[in-house]
């Protein structure tokens, strides 16, 4: 069935189609449509689940953690300060081993507030174990999460699925929503091998002392680099159900390329008309969208990128003190080659300034006109 | 008080961690006695933390799930919703956290849970200080008690918070204060808690030898006299409303409960004397109360 959507909607339709079961979530803009309507797809039994109506996202990926512990499928949707406010339970739902699925709206972090998005929410939270996936469209989101319930529980980790404040979160797409008997044919019922219940008594998470936590980490960090594949896999089925599929990562006309631009969420589709522009005045550009954050898909990069001669990467985010965050994982990708790609970072749209096609293609021009970047951060539309 | 019948099943196996004399272990033993098998038990960082047992050991028969500090009552809150997408009403969520993870830090996720009145117990095991992170004071911790964090000479000016009175005022079917040294007390309220639904929580004092600077085969006497001076006292209330005291004690001068401990050791005449009347106003309050 074929409808005109948000972002948010999508998101509702794609945990619904996932048959959770637990939801405990707590209301925060842009992300409260999607809590709205899973209350109501809840209330209208259009959904066989519980929703736990939380005083707080810290309780919220609590709660959540402590049913899908107990062997329920479990969600929970945030962004901004309520992603942050969570971050202590990130890292014990990781460490959990827990298929968790959240769907953060990225949003800018106060002061001052800002409600438009920005990829600093989200890239904050890189180290806490989590797979991050950034969506593009809304299509692309509902597919996401029941992609993500398949990997999540077939990794043991959980998964945060991104999309752009606004951009997608309040913009109507036409979204193909799939039928639930398609897919429950794709995403079978959560059996967890264990499960917190007085016939089986166990004592979860305990203290563990030097002695193990080391090797804990060391099944985490093995699981991650496995999950590339795993999500690999998943999105190939996905494309047998479904006929269509996302990629990890997505190279447009990269193969003759001098330059390559490296986008994420939104960024990417004007980016994509930018290029083609370009094209047709015969410059050669291509276009790499990131998917994956994490697991940061390395081989599959150097796989794209391996050869082309400058890459500039589009933050919409900055880590102070160094610069863009996706153009420092894909320079420290490089690190160890001998062919690496001279790399631009560039940062522009922080807090939801709109990144314009003309914005994007100051970026690339400033790419193909210069041997090297003339400074570590190259700011784009900025009023100094 | 009535002499009650105590369960002979053991959930507690020997050789937790807790120290010599520990209140809580004695409590934990009492609690699953008297709720039996089909219990899960949630633990927030506390003492009770360290004394079930680490990976990949448990000193207790029915499961457990380690939670972070804040969240004894969310957590199980999720797993009641779990549970009850299953299927299974017949298991009894429990969640067992120190005076700060309620009193303190966990307040907020414990105010939500009861507004909403999830179904679980919720079992506050008061020793009046953070004594896992070696005895800093709570808004547990009493007026004047010593504490690392409140030193002699820069001491707690502020009486302990009423956690029985916010509770209550959540309008929660079933809270009841319970006491170690009374476990025929804490095994009736239990049983009677889990014939309840909704939240019901209890307040149980539980001393630390450790940190009120007492011998490790003090802590029960010291804990009785914490009731029969009325520092502490036996009451439940019914609906947020309907109080009643279950024990009337001695009314033993708070004096003779106070030299008991090392903590107090640096009181003089004149401030036992305000304790004294503090108590005097806590137990009139309590006798209104009853009253309606
Ligand atoms: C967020 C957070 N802050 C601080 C701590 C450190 N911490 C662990 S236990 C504890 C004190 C617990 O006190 P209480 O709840 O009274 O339990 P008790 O140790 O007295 O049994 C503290 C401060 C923590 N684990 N998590
Ligand atoms: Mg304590």
């Amino acid at each position: 069935m074929k409808r005109v959507i948000s972002g948010n909607k999508a998101v509702a339709y794609g945990v619904m189609l996932s048959r959770v079961q637990v939801i405990s979530a707590y209301p925060i803009t842009p992300q409260t449509t999607i809590v709205e309507e899973l209350s109501r797809f809840c209330a209208e039994g259009k959904m066989e689940a519980k929703f736990i109506k939380v005083e707080s996202e810290h309780s919220a990926m609590a709660s959540i953690i402590a049913s899908s512990v107990t062997g329920s499928r479990s969600f929970t949707a945030t962004s901004s300060h309520g992603l942050a406010f969570m971050h202590e339970m990130l890292h014990w739902a990781a460490g959990a081993r827990l298929p968790i699925v959240l769907v953060n709206v990225n949003r800018a972090m106060g002061p001052g507030w800002n409600i438009w998005t920005d990829q600093a929410d989200s890239l904050s939270q890189r180290d806490t174990g989590w797979i991050q996936l950034y969506c593009e469209d809304n299509q692309e989101v509902l597919d996401t999460i029941i992609q993500a319930f398949r990997i999540a529980e077939t990794v043991n980790l959980p998964v945060m699925v991104v999309l752009d404040a606004f951009f997608l979160s309040h913009t109507s797409e036409v979204v193909e929503i799939p039928h639930q008997e398609e897919v429950d044919g794709f995403l079978p019922r959560f059996e967890p091998q264990l499960r917190l219940n007085p016939d089986d008594p166990r004592a979860y998470y305990g203290m563990i002392s030097p002695n193990y936590y080391m090797e804990f980490r060391y099944k985490m960090q093995r699981t991650m680099e496995e999950t590339v594949e795993v999500a690999r896999s998943v999105d190939e089925k996905f494309g047998h159900h479904f006929g269509r599929t996302h990629g990890l990562i997505e190279p447009y006309l990269c193969e003759d390329a001098d330059v390559v631009m490296v986008t994420s969420g939104t960024v990417t589709s004007t980016s994509r008309v930018v290029i083609e522009q370009l094209r047709e005045d015969g410059l050669k550009v291509g276009l790499l969208k990131m998917k994956m954050f994490r697991p940061f898909p390395m081989k599959e990069i150097k796989g794209v990128l391996k050869g082309v001669e400058k890459v500039g990467v589009i933050d919409r985010n900055i880590s102070f003190g160094h610069g863009g965050i996706f153009a420092q994982e894909i320079r420290s990708t490089f690190c160890n080659e001998d062919q690496r790609p001279m790399v631009f970072g560039f940062v522009m749209g922080l807090g939801g300034r709109d990144v314009t096609p003309e914005a994007v293609e100051e970026a690339i021009r400033y790419t193909l006109d210069n041997p090297s970047p003339k400074e570590e951060v190259i700011w784009i539309d900025l009023k100094r | 008080m009535k002499k009650i019948h105590i369960p002979k099943e053991e959930y507690m196996v020997p050789g937790n961690l807790a120290c010599a004399g520990c209140g809580s272990p004695i409590g934990l033993r009492f609690a699953l006695k008297a709720l039996g098998e089909k219990t899960v038990i949630v633990i927030p960082a506390s003492c009770m933390s360290i004394i079930v047992g680490g990976f990949p050991y448990s000193a207790v028969g029915v499961p457990i799930l380690h939670v972070a500090f804040a969240t004894a009552a969310c957590s199980a809150s999720g797993i009641r919703a779990s549970l009850d997408m299953q299927g299974d009403r017949e298991t009894t969520v429990v969640a067992w956290a120190g005076d700060g993870g309620t009193f303190d830090i966990g307040i907020q996720a414990l105010s939500g849970a009861a507004e909403r009145n999830d179904d679980f117990i919720y079992i506050c095991s008061d020793n009046e200080a953070y004594m896992n992170t070696g005895i800093q004071r709570s808004s547990a911790t009493p007026y004047l008690a010593w504490t690392t964090t409140t030193p002699v000479g820069n001491p707690k000016e502020r009486p302990k918070k009423d956690i029985m009175a916010i509770m209550a005022d959540h309008g929660i079917p079933y809270a009841a204060t319970a006491c170690v040294a009374y476990p025929e007390d804490f095994i009736r309220k239990l049983k009677k808690a889990k014939g309840i639904k909704g939240t019901r929580f209890i307040h149980l004092l539980s001393p630390c030898p450790a940190g009120w600077r007492i011998a490790s085969d003090e802590v029960i006497r010291v804990a009785r006299l914490a009731v029969e001076t009325k520092v502490f006292s036996l009451y439940e209330i019914q609906d947020g409303e309907a109080y009643t005291i279950n024990y009337q004690p001695k009314g033993i001068p708070v004096e003779e409960y106070l030299n008991t401990q090392g903590r107090f050791r640096h009181l003089t005449g004149e401030e036992m004397a305000i304790i004294q009347e503090n108590v005097d106003h806590q137990w009139s309050r309590l006798l209104k109360r009853c009253e309606g």
